[in-house]
């Protein structure tokens, strides 16, 4: 089964150096370890600071708003997909995910499972 | 969990027991097998090992629960478990009769210096896969049946409990249970060497060990008996054990080849079952539905396949082969877009470095699509002709294929009855029934029994 890892945090309480090289170096041992042990599908981190693009559609009309969103206060900071066992297994992956950032960090994860045919 | 158990459940606490024990679990199988590699190492028996790792679990349902799930739980599981050995020694007379029969003589003597490991060694990475890619070897070794291996992989380096290995199988728990007290007694028996082989042994080893991961993936692809058509979950166990294998051995081009060939199979894995439930062939599956993610991570590790054998100067062996294969009907957008002429070729190099009748039938139908049925037929023919292919189903199903396209409408249902006649999986003889009611007077389309 696959679950999709969505990695949320509000770039106001971030620390303002961005992630460590300390951060960085631990978040790359545990990628290898998640790709040595055939769990990691695909992962990747979102630019929080460049503008993005917002499309939305309400009634059939849409509009094409430009970042950047000050008024999102949550951002998706990174994702990773990953295939487990059980909802339960993905979730220790994502603990793991967590725990390698530090106190400063205010970071949760939302993992939920990836639509599949049975 | 126990029928007690359930009836117990309702209440918030409850539920929150139960989180925290699925919680254990699913560290412990992410865990067992590097816990159980490394004390194994240890004590130089599989047995003694998976008791100390047991001991450690039940020492982990009691403790994770109420204090939470510790910040490196390895770790902690290896030195609780090693725990539990020092005073197994002390307290437990059987135990370390067990344990001098292993050899641990001298260090029983200096008071449990089995379980002493110098700081470092452990936890360094180097060590733990050492461990982990020995106990590959031991568990795919060749003194063992071939369904003892399939077990004992799934088991230890697989984490699945004795009981889901049984339902993937579709066996009884019991027996599943015997096969592996009677893999770890031959084991034992035969005094086989926790060591990863070397040089010319290593080439043989390694092949029994891609051959587990193909045969546990293929059990799970085309499920050989009952009425489902795949069980994905042993594929992606299979999957799994691939990829691990890929880390552990980075400079072995056929271990990226075997991972390159289930990717891409597993690509297909939702367009090959039918909305009855039943099969799908290759060329009538639905494309848009394959699996671009997995597609592309087997087009990545067919290019590190290629890689590795080129270091080497080695031509590519027959699970890169197969992947390269698997690759060119992936890369077509259409069924109609297959290059059947390059896949006619890969057969035949595959051929002459794996020589085998079901290779032979499945290049009949590539030379059947590239140079015309009747080109295929006298493949096919050929390899009927030398009788090692009696009794498969995909014999009579492909020369039923070359058949109806050559209009010889008769002689094919003839052989698409005979093909169905001789499948054990329910939702393939069904499929091959249609296809006989379809065989009409004119020679129709379709094609391509074997594969998908």
């Amino acid at each position: 089964m696959r679950y999709m890892m969505l990695l949320r945090l509000d770039p106001a309480k971030a620390p303002v150096e961005g992630p460590s090289g300390e951060l960085m170096e631990e978040m790359g041992k545990l990628l290898e370890e998640m790709t040595k042990a055939g769990v990691l599908l695909d992962t990747g981190g979102l630019r929080a600071v460049e503008p993005g693009a917002v499309v939305r559609q309400v009634k059939g009309k849409q509009t094409v708003l430009d970042g950047p969103f000050s008024e999102a206060k949550e951002v998706i900071g990174g994702y990773a997909l990953v295939q487990a066992k059980s909802l339960e297994e993905a979730t220790q992956w994502a603990s793991r995910f967590l725990a390698v950032h530090g106190e400063e960090w205010e970071i949760e994860a939302e993992v939920r499972q990836v639509e599949e045919p049975e | 969990m126990t029928a007690a158990e359930e009836q117990g459940a309702g209440g918030p606490r409850d539920e929150q027991t139960r989180r925290a024990r699925r919680a254990v679990e699913a560290v412990w199988r992410i865990e067992s097998p590097r816990l159980v590699a490394g004390l194994v190492r240890l004590v130089h028996d599989i047995d003694l090992a998976e008791e100390l790792a047991q001991d450690a679990l039940v020492a982990a349902l009691e403790q994770w629960p109420r204090d939470g799930v510790p910040r490196n739980p390895g770790a902690w599981l290896m030195t609780t478990a090693k725990r539990r050995g020092i005073d197994l020694i002390r307290r437990n007379e059987v135990f370390a009769r067990k344990l001098r029969l292993l050899g641990h003589e001298l260090e029983i003597a200096q008071g449990a210096a089995v379980f002493d490991e110098p700081a470092g060694t452990a936890g360094a990475e180097g060590g733990i896969e050492d461990d982990l890619l020995r106990l590959v070897f031991v568990a795919c070794h060749p003194v063992l049946s071939r369904e003892a291996r399939l077990a004992l992989t799934l088991r230890l380096l697989g984490g699945l409990t004795t009981d889901e290995i049984a339902r993937a199988f579709l066996t009884a728990e019991p027996t599943v249970a015997q096969r592996i007290v009677r893999a770890k007694r031959t084991l034992a028996k035969e005094k086989v060497p926790f060591e990863v082989p070397r040089g010319a042994e290593l080439a043989q080893r390694l092949a029994s060990v891609l051959e587990v991961v193909y045969l546990i993936f293929n059990e799970g692809y085309s499920a050989t008996a009952g009425e489902d058509w795949m069980r994905p979950g042993l594929c992606e166990d299979a999957l799994r054990l691939a990829r691990v294998l890929q880390g552990l051995l980075p400079a072995e081009p056929e271990v990226h080849g075997l991972a390159a060939l289930l990717e891409v199979q597993a690509s297909r894995a939702a367009a090959r079952v039918g909305p009855d439930g039943g099969p799908v062939t290759l060329l009538e599956q639905d494309r848009r539905r394959w699996d671009l993610l997995l597609i592309h991570r087997g087009f990545a590790a067919l290019a590190r396949a290629d890689a590795a054998a080129r270091a080497r100067g080695a031509a590519p062996g027959p699970y890169a082969l197969q992947a390269a294969i698997a690759a060119c009907h992936a890369r077509a957008v259409r069924a109609e877009d297959t290059d059947w002429g390059r896949i006619a070729e890969l057969y035949r190099a595959l051929a002459a470095v794996a020589p085998s009748p079901v290779v032979e039938l499945n290049r009949a139908v590539a030379v059947g699509m590239a140079e015309g049925p009747a080109a295929g037929l006298a493949v096919v023919d050929r390899v009927a002709a030398s009788g090692a292919l009696d009794g498969y189903h995909l014999l009579p199903s492909v020369r039923g294929d070359l058949l109806a396209r050559l209009g010889r409408a008769a002689e094919a249902r003839a052989e698409f009855a005979r093909a169905a006649g001789l499948t054990r999986n329910g939702a393939e003889r069904a499929l091959l029934l249609r296809r006989l009611a379809e065989v009409a007077g004119a020679g129709g389309g379709g094609g391509g029994g074997a594969g998908g």
